[in-house]
């Protein structure tokens, strides 16, 4: 115990003993022992004067910290729509079965523990899997699987697992600008200091580039909000906390083109007057920070970070990863920020937006990885250039994760106004039944509407594009969604932590065949609640899969309904939880369908 | 992302219209601020005047011309038409606090705070008949080992009041949150986790300022009778914190 306390010691004073690391501290520690002990986190408390409620608060919040034990070998099954319909919900329970283990619990001997995680960014080769919050399997099969039991079992570390398993393919389907040939690095710096930073700004606005993270804000009023925001410093965010199921964009920029988007920040920290930038990492991609931290200090050594870029006297900015540790709240940039600075990552009251109270409380701008290329791209050749690309209210180029049933899932790169048609053609989908677009919190559309298009306009979209065809029942789909979001739910908000569950529970009542008329009622109005009345969009788009799907499939949630007219108000198996409860028994016995 | 042009506004007196009736705002003043001051009642639970918006438990949520916000969030300005009391807005207000209800294990005629509960006089207020949706009976721990007090989780409904009260007012920081999700849970801040080793004191603000029954005084049981208790007296739209009389 004594060695692994000096360990910690080590670990805290490396960051200074500052509670803005405490995430990261933790994430850490955590990767060390595999878990984070009660011990442990009151060390960190003390070494931070936190209090210990703060800091068992912060470790409680992220899915992959955790307060018990979870084994040495921790491996989790991406349990997006995508990784289900190739087979992962299978896979898991062969694993389970081969280490005669059940899910969510450690093993007897303390080695090994499985479960889900939400989408971890690879379903154009899944099934996947991420080992330890940090190595990822892609293209899992029976036979991988029937490998990784027997490497548990005698304890080979994962680092030494076939390196082929963790190979991750870029997938390039379809290049336009952002996927394209890239500027040297520097160039579109170079040009940007060429301009000064209200020239780079005006050419920003000029070009009308809109967020591609999904909100769609316009990027030069956000910077210009920022540069005009009071503060003693100002910081340039990176969002790369792509947790939006089926989006995997971000992934490849991060992986092939890290340097266009540290060339993106750096022109924002120069039109901002920024000093310090900040990529948050979802810890999903853990797996990347060391190429992009080598990324990083290719960049300084050539002069483009650090001080006097370029040789611009008073051009100074470096830029800090920080890594995530699974929650998807955190995309949404103010929560983003609350977990930058050490803290649960719940979405603060806007306003003030964080362009003006930010990060440590300073003007902040926060970007997703794609818009950062795009401002790269805009520097090099102009907001007059990008301008024409596109449709005049969604202008340039937008970078679709194509997966789910299509012959070459992967990236495809279209200018706004491209018909959803095209995508799938272009995909080889075929009998399409329907494609969501911009993941579970953007907009299922079905065979009738492909003939619309990519677009703020019409079907704006963060990035995923999720294919489904017609064998695929379209009420899996939605519970998948619904379980995701219950899932990630932070917790904060009344309607948001109880009503995805509520949801969850009609769902999973639905599939059992127990549903009525009257459940689909109440699904419409916990809807109806969830989208005016949560505290953040992720409440409020938390019943969007359902919504479309309840309105465009209804076939799919009437065959799970008893009767479409009979509403059973009494269910006798449920009823006789709340004895199975006080006699504490759950065998089949004492359950109505399995009683012998 | 969008800045409200409201803000210049905020930053001076005005008025707003709340449900067809004019409300006097000053600096800085949130809707559901202005309102209380003016003896208006819109329904709350994890706001009270003495501490700064939290914004979670979202029973104000209001319209702000045709926009859905929270009372206690939004910045009140010149000209909004805010509505409040109609008849879907409460019938949401109503949804909300049967959330509330069914994730935690209330039982209304055991509990010491009934009659004096924020909750159950909210619900009251609502026309709140029953728990429409399932209960989840949740396993929530009872802790008594502090001399004075109680605290029991199961009648929690997150308001955290008493975290900023620890916070602010005690500067003790008793209390955190933890979990996530449906697991979210309050947490004391002490070497065991228990209120017994923690510094909450009876006389603290902290002790006193949850609005349900979840910390509740030790030996104080019925000192005054179900019938002359608080809400007993007067529904809670005639209390108004800091109104008029």
């Amino acid at each position: 115990m004594k060695s692994s306390s000096e360990n910690i010691n080590a670990l805290l004073a490396r960051h200074g003993q500052k509670p803005h690391r405490l995430v990261q501290i933790l994430r850490e520690l955590q990767a060390q022992h595999h878990w984070l002990s009660r011990d442990t986190l009151s060390v960190v408390a003390d070494a931070l004067s936190l209090p210990l409620a703060h800091v068992e608060g912060v470790a409680g919040f992220y899915r992959f910290f955790h307060t018990r034990p979870v084994g040495p070998y921790r491996v989790l099954f991406s349990d997006n729509i995508t990784d289900r319909l190739s087979g992962s919900e299978e896979l898991m329970q062969q694993l389970c079965r081969l280490l005669k283990i059940e899910p969510n619990t450690l093993r007897g001997d303390g080695r090994v523990s499985v479960a889900t995680t939400s989408c971890t960014g690879l379903c154009d080769q899944g099934p996947a899997a991420l080992i330890n919050h940090h190595q990822v399997v892609t293209r899992l099969t029976p036979g991988r699987i029937e490998h990784m039991a027997a490497l548990i079992e005698h304890q080979v570390p994962p680092a030494e697992w076939p390196v082929e398993w963790s190979h991750v393919d870029d997938q390039i389907r379809l290049a336009d600008v952002k996927l394209g040939v890239q500027p040297a690095p520097g160039v579109g710096i170079a040009a940007a200091i060429a301009r000064g930073p209200q020239g780079m700004l005006d050419d920003m606005k000029r070009s009308k580039l809109r967020g591609r993270g999904g909100a769609g804000y316009a990027t030069g009023t956000k910077w210009q909000l920022c540069r005009g925001a009071q503060g003693q410093t100002h910081y340039v965010v990176c969002n790369a906390d792509e947790g939006e199921p089926g989006t995997f964009k971000d992934r490849v920029l991060l992986t092939s083109y890290a340097d266009t988007v540290f060339e993106g920040m750096t022109i924002a920290a120069y039109v901002v007057d920024a000093r310090q930038g900040l990529m948050y990492l979802r810890g999903e991609y853990r797996y990347l920070l060391e190429p992009l931290q080598a990324c990083l200090a290719r960049r300084r050594a050539q002069g483009l970070l650090g001080n006097g870029i370029q040789g611009q006297a008073g051009f100074d900015f470096d830029i800090e990863i920080h890594v995530g540790a699974g929650a998807y709240v955190c995309g949404e940039e103010s929560a983003l920020i609350e977990s930058l600075e050490g803290k649960r990552g719940t979405p603060r009251i806007r306003p003030p937006f964080p362009v003006e109270r930010g990060y440590m409380g300073q003007p902040t701008t926060v970007n997703n990885v794609e818009t950062f290329c795009a401002a790269t791209h805009i520097a090099v050749r102009g907001g007059a250039w990008w301008v024409k690309i596109g449709t005049p209210q969604s202008t340039g180029t937008k970078i679709h994760s194509v997966s789910g049933d299509c012959e070459r899932p992967g990236l495809y790169e279209y200018p706004f106004g491209t018909r959803v048609g095209r995508i799938l053609e272009d995909c080889g989908a075929r009998d399409t039944q329907a494609v969501q677009v911009g993941g579970p919190s953007g907009k299922c559309l079905s065979a009738s509407e492909f003939i619309r298009r990519i677009g703020f306009e019409d079907v704006p979209t963060a990035g995923a594009f999720m294919v489904f065809n017609r064998s695929r029942d379209m009420f899996e789909v939605a519970r998948n969604f619904a379980q995701f979001f219950a899932h990630e739910s932070c917790g904060f908000c009344t309607p948001c932590r109880v009503g995805t569950e509520l949801v969850v529970r009609r769902m999973d009542k639905l599939k059992r065949g127990y549903g009525s008329a009257k459940d689909v009622q109440v699904l419409y109005q916990l809807d109806k609640l969830m989208q005016g009345a949560t505290h953040c969009g992720l409440g409020a788009a938390a019943c969007n899969p359902l919504r479309d799907t309840i309105s465009k499939f209804r076939p799919a949630y009437e065959q799970h309904l008893k009767t479409l007219h009979f509403a059973p108000g009494f269910d006798m198996d449920a009823e006789l939880s709340q004895a199975r409860l006080a006699t504490g028994r759950d065998d089949s016995g004492a359950h109505l369908e399995t009683l012998a | 992302m969008s800045i409200n042009n409201n803000r210049i506004d905020a930053l001076r007196p005005g008025t707003f219209s709340l449900d067809g009736e004019e409300v006097e705002f000053g600096p800085g003043d949130s809707i559901l601020q202005a309102a209380t001051r003016a003896g208006h009642y819109i329904p709350h639970l994890c706001w009270h005047p003495d501490f700064g918006a939290h914004g979670s438990c979202r029973l104000c949520t209001v319209r702000v011309n045709g926009r859905s916000g929270a009372a206690c969030t939004v910045q009140a300005a010149s000209g909004q038409d805010v509505e409040s009391n109609t008849e879907d807005i409460n019938e949401q207000r109503k949804s909300m606090l049967q959330m509330l209800f069914i994730e935690g294990n209330h039982f209304c005629p055991a509990c010491e705070k009934t009659g004096n509960c924020d909750l159950q006089a909210t619900g009251y207020q609502m026309g709140m008949e029953g728990p429409e949706f399932e209960a989840f009976f949740p396993k929530r721990p009872v802790d008594a080992s502090h001399p004075d007090l109680v605290l029991d989780l199961n009648r929690c409904i997150l308001c955290s009041m008493c975290v900023r009260a620890s916070q602010q007012v005690d500067r003790k920081d008793v209390f955190a949150f933890g979990g996530h999700g449906v697991e979210t849970h309050l947490l004391v801040n002490s070497p065991s986790g228990k209120l017994g080793d923690s510094d909450l004191k009876a006389a603290d603000r902290a002790a006193n300022i949850c609005p349900v029954g979840a910390i509740l005084p030790k030996r104080k049981g019925w000192v005054i009778p179900i019938g002359q208790r608080r809400f007993d007296i007067k529904p809670i739209s005639e209390q108004v914190e800091g109104g008029a009389p």
